[in-house]
């Protein structure tokens, strides 16, 4: 017979184990789901993880791509992953991450069209508030009156896809655009755009700040008391109680910090990359933050790899549209199966196999 | 703005419609909830169902093997779930918001051929002598077979907690599994049905969304109202009466909407399209400032038996 039997002491072993357990599961399942779809499992594979970044062929586009992608996710999953150390469930960053690509965009273009060299410092610095005044809503409702932040961040995702479409075709519509729906170009005003730093290597402001943010939530989880009363909160509420830890400060602190990064990483997104504020220039990256978070465990270093990985998936998973007709869709199935090993596997670090029955001391 | 548009039978009979999906998912939910599960992948399990549904609706013509497909669906789906949580000892919340992604992404890859295809209609159930009637009957008793069966089951589920035998162990596993299990009741395994049930529930949610109240597939069709069901529960104080109420109420909000959209209100239509988001926050707010009262004890917290 086979029992589980607690560990005393999580295993160090299978924290780092798992994640990589569960990237060669999902390959393995991964591989099973593209052959059933009439590709090459192998070829599949290989085109994911491997021609994005090694085939001279592709190389040459996909390699910046990495940086451009994980970038956003590393900025987002840093931030909801102080937030689900202490155990506050804010699971609503593509919002936060769409209001500040909002405010920040709106800032800027307020100025249209300013050659300042201040403009896009203080684009920034709206696209930050916006994000983090998207998520002191959930704060409040959490400390004023104990309503779940869960539903009411995931709510507010809805809310504020409803204000992107609506500023998009009317308060932030491009009045040179002929009437058609998205804002001015940020591509096309020196002033206001997040350019890339380095040519060719996809380094723009938004993966410098998540390079900060990797380095500041490290400091501050391993080094800072902040970061000791978070972990404190989250594993022994209690105890953090009697610490005279104030819960709803760690509440404002860590919804507030996600928000702030997700709006950052809205608005990096949106005057670069993406280039003008469209009804769903948004591509999710809210929710696969949440991914990362969790492959990452929840650690800044961790999220920094898991990050890369998953950014690889996204252009893997376009190169593999393009040259294997694979579905867009199986990607997105691709990186939710991802977490789904992750989490089971994770059972081998709290718990440990035991077969048989075990005697009795 | 031209309210004489608004046809007042015809917003109650909407309103049924409308509410119906949210109603089947919520009250799956919530007997999920009661034995101590928070499964926050209704989203995820309605999608899959509503796609499934329509794939087999559509390749067999048959819109009720549809609804059985769409909940066996689900409910394998479901699985998945408990087997994380219950066996593998995984973070509730974690594996629901996996099980919401994979869902998505599994809907839009089964879902991509059937873009733009029509489904067969479910016929409308005339009840003799009801569904003649002036007024109450085109409001009330000219509606499908599902709608009926939705109350239906708020009624079964309500007697199933209160009176039997099996309400009441898994009740008491959701209240405090470590007694239950002292007892010698199969914690692991009461709670694996319940998710079952809830899954073919958020199923058949799915599925009235994609064969009845749209009626199509497209992508992401079912746009948060796995998540609003979620609120019901909360918003319902875990309480199938009350679950049926948050419903229509909540049905009643989004027809309300779209017709005040239809009529050409002076009020902008993305406040109109995020008005039932906003009124869910609202009345979560409500609900919580009076104290989550009737939450079972042990909700969310993972069960292991050790010796």
């Amino acid at each position: 017979m086979i029992k589980l039997e607690k560990r005393p002491q999580p295993s160090r072993l299978w924290t780092y184990l798992a994640p990589l357990l569960a990237v060669v599961l999902t390959m393995i399942v991964g591989g099973i789901l593209f052959s059933i779809l009439g590709a090459n499992p192998v070829e599949a594979i290989r085109t994911i993880f491997w021609d994005p970044l090694f085939n001279p062929q592709f190389a040459g586009y996909s390699r910046p791509q990495l940086l451009v992608k994980a970038g956003p996710l590393i900025l987002i999953a840093i931030g909801l992953s102080i937030g689900f150390r202490a155990g506050i469930w804010n699971i609503g960053a593509e919002g936060q991450y769409i209001m500040g690509a909002i405010c920040g965009a709106a800032a800027g273009l307020a100025l249209y069209p300013s050659e300042s060299v201040l403009i896009f410092p203080l684009m920034i610095v709206a696209g930050a508030l916006g994000g983090w005044a998207w998520a002191m809503i959930p704060a409040v409702l959490k400390t004023r009156f104990g309503t779940n932040e869960i539903l009411v961040s995931l709510m507010l995702v809805y809310v504020a896809e409803n204000i992107l479409a609506s500023v998009s075709s009317g308060l932030l519509r491009n009045p040179d655009g002929m009437g058609f729906p998205g804002s001015r170009n940020f591509k096309q005003w020196e002033a206001g755009h997040n350019a890339e730093l380095i040519a060719n290597t996809g380094m723009h402001w938004g993966v410098v700040f998540a390079f900060i943010a990797v380095i500041g939530a490290y400091v501050m989880l391993t080094r800072h008391i902040t970061g000791f009363h978070i972990r404190l909160t989250g594993e022994a509420p209690k105890a953090a109680r009697f610490a005279g830890v104030n819960p709803a400060r760690i509440v404002f602190l860590c919804l507030g910090l996600a928000g702030a990064l997700a709006g950052l990483a809205g608005l990096f997104e949106v005057s670069g990359p993406a280039g003008q504020i469209t009804i769903d220039f948004n591509s999710g990256y809210g929710f696969t933050a949440i991914i990362v978070a969790f492959l990452g465990r929840l650690h800044p270093v961790g999220i920094l790899l898991a990050g890369l990985l998953m950014a690889l998936t996204y252009i893997g998973g376009e190169l593999a549209q393009l040259m294997l007709g694979v579905p867009g869709a199986s990607i997105q199935l691709f990186q939710g199966m991802l977490l789904f090993f992750l989490l089971g596997v994770d059972v081998f670090t709290n718990y440990r196999i035991r077969i048989g029955t075990r005697e009795v001391a | 703005m031209d309210l004489g548009a608004i046809n007042p039978i015809l917003l109650i009979a909407s309103i049924m419609v409308s509410a119906t999906p949210i109603l089947l998912a919520a009250i799956g939910e919530m007997v999920v909830e009661k034995s101590g599960v928070l499964n926050l992948g209704v989203e995820g399990m309605m999608i899959t169902g509503a796609v499934v549904a329509f794939a087999v609706a559509v390749n067999t013509g048959s819109p009720l093997l549809g609804f059985a497909a769409g909940a066996v669906g689900a409910a394998a789906l479901s699985l998945s779930f408990g087997i994380l949580t219950q066996l593998l000892m995984s973070n509730q919340v974690a594996t629901g918001l996996g099980l919401t992604l994979v869902g998505l992404g599994l809907s839009s890859l089964i879902g991509k051929p059937y873009e733009g295809v029509k489904a067969p209609s479910l016929p409308r159930l005339d009840i003799p002598v009801l569904s003649d009637l002036p007024v109450v009957g085109r409001m009330l008793f000219s509606h499908d077979i599902m709608v009926y069966l939705s109350l239906l089951l708020v009624v079964a589920v309500w007697a199933f907690l209160k009176f039997t035998r099996a309400g009441l162990i898994l009740r008491a596993v959701g209240e405090s599994h470590d007694s239950a299990h002292a007892l010698g009741y199969k914690v692991v395994r009461v709670r694996l049905l319940a998710i079952l049930f809830g899954g073919a529930c958020a199923g058949l949610g799915g599925a009235y969304l994609s064969l009845v109240r749209v009626p199509q597939w497209t992508e992401g069709i079912t746009a948060g109202a796995g998540w609003i069901a979620l609120a019901i529960v909360v918003f319902a104080s875990w309480r199938a009466g009350r679950v049926a109420v948050g419903a229509y109420l909540f049905g009643g909000i989004t027809v309300l909407q779209l017709n005040l959209q239809a009529a050409g209100a002076q009020v902008p239509v993305a406040l109109l399209s995020a008005s039932p988001y906003v009124i869910t926050i609202l009345v979560l707010v409500i609900i919580s400032a009076r104290g989550m009262h009737g939450a079972p004890a042990s909700l969310g917290r993972s069960f292991h038996a050790s010796n």
